[in-house]
């Protein structure tokens, strides 16, 4: 019984598919990361400029943002803003723009505290010393700055990738959607598909994520001092 | 807006809510208590289980509680292990759980500089109470926060529990939407349900916080 469960993940083009699936989970994480990190730091610079409006405006979309389950914000855009606005979304789309919601706040709370984490003395003494504002910035604030920002970005973008699993509830074909595709057409020639290629799955997302996570907790020891 | 429809349908909600609270006050007390086993045994280097434990914190990290479901739910049956949907959810959260929160404990353990512990031994403290008198309670100090926010997460990924068959908001929400088309109505009593659920939690989750860095205020770590 055991062995046929495993067969499937070579039968045919289960394998490639299963890859294929990997792949568009990969790529809706690529897309998000970026255009959350752009967004994020655009956001993250708003959020340190001393206006009550911005501040408010910006904390509201924070705290909301960050207070609901991912998968509400999905459904919402999903089902809710396609018919308030009469677009039609495709569940990708719909996916692209909560993720890059989600990330732009997250990534904009960490900028945020990154630079004003930075003790008013390093301003000061850059200026006495006579560095232009563009020098400021570039040789004594963003490299302090980027050092405390890397490795949370970088645990931001794994827990982007396992949240990703997420769109599988809102029809985007991904992995986890071909699994449970490979495990329908296989039902009665392989009963045990489900173990194996769930476990497959499992392991796929965790060698997605692990190098991100080993990589940042390397760079933060290294930043420490 | 069909207030009528709303008024008739919130019993729905608040019965998921309460499944919801009821998943994950277990949940969260056992991922606690695994949480907390899995950094003592790390913090005090235990031959084997160690290494065990380091792995686990990586494995379930890693990995979304969406993809674990799936393979306690459905997976393990085929090996003649079969779960019920409350165990599924409650076991993939203690696991999920578990993992943040031992970071967050190990986090507190190792923010005591060894000169603590040394004073306590120096002082004739057993081990015991090293731990209990000295370390705990500084370590306490450092974990609240994380600790405050993987609750705060644990709760949110409460809402994947709809694909082991449970009840839950997602649940109801979806099945509203697919019995009488009323997209909006069932939505925005999702999105009321989740705030009034996560946002008294949030808030307490703050004035905690403020009142734990009062209590770490002239320790020489944040300086």
């Amino acid at each position: 019984m055991q062995d046929l469960g495993i067969r499937v993940l070579f039968d045919g083009e289960n394998g490639v598919r299963l890859l294929l699936g990997l792949v568009v989970t990969l790529k809706l994480s690529i897309i998000t990361i970026i255009a959350s990190c752009l967004l994020g730091t655009l956001m993250g610079l708003l959020m340190t400029l001393r206006n009550p409006i911005i501040h408010i405006v910006t904390r509201v979309y924070l705290e909301f943002i960050r207070i609901m389950p991912q998968l509400v914000l999905l459904f919402v855009t999903y089902f809710g803003l396609t018919r308030a606005v009469g677009i039609n979304l495709s569940g990708f789309t719909a996916a692209v723009i909560v993720f890059i919601l989600w990330g732009t706040a997250e990534m904009g709370d960490l900028v945020r505290s990154a630079f004003i984490s930075i003790p008013k003395d390093q301003y000061e003494s850059g200026t006495a010393l006579g560095f232009s504002k563009l020098q400021l910035y570039r040789f004594i604030i963003l490299p302090q700055a980027l050092r405390q920002i890397i490795p949370p970005a970088m645990n931001l973008a794994t827990r982007m990738i396992m949240t990703t699993s997420l769109v599988v509830l809102i029809g985007v074909v991904e992995m986890l959607k071909t699994g449970q595709q490979i495990i329908e057409a296989n039902r009665y020639t392989a009963p045990s598909a489900a173990l194996w290629i769930y476990g497959t799955i499992f392991f796929l997302y965790f060698f997605s994520c692990w190098p991100l996570t080993i990589l940042a907790q390397h760079l933060e020891k290294k930043w420490e001092k | 807006m069909d207030w009528a429809f709303m008024q008739r349908v919130i019993p729905m909600y608040a019965a998921a809510v309460i499944l919801t609270l009821q998943l994950v006050i277990v949940g969260i007390v056992l991922a606690t208590i695994t949480g907390l086993a899995i950094s003592v045994i790390r913090y005090k280097k235990i031959f084997l289980l160690s290494p065990l434990s380091a792995a686990y914190v990586q494995l379930f990290r890693n990995t979304p509680l969406l993809v674990q479901l799936f393979f306690l739910y459905f997976g393990l049956p085929k090996l003649g292990i079969h779960i019920s949907s409350e165990a599924c959810a409650i076991i993939g959260l203690t696991l999920l759980g578990g993992s943040y929160m031992a970071e967050a404990f190990r986090a507190g353990l190792n923010s005591i500089s060894p000169s603590q512990i040394e004073s306590a031994q120096a002082l004739g403290f057993s081990p015991i109470q090293t731990l209990r008198y000295i370390v705990i309670p500084q370590a306490l100090a450092v974990s609240i926060p994380p600790l405050c926010a993987n609750v705060i997460f644990l709760i949110k990924e409460t809402s994947v529990f709809s694909v082991v068959a449970l009840a839950d908001l997602i649940y109801v929400a979806k099945d509203l939407i697919g019995l009488y088309y009323k997209t909006d109505e069932a939505l925005l009593l999702l999105v009321a349900a989740y705030l009034i659920i996560l946002l008294p939690i949030s808030l307490a989750a703050a004035v905690l916080e403020r009142r734990i860095r009062y209590a770490g205020f002239g320790n020489s770590r944040t300086l």
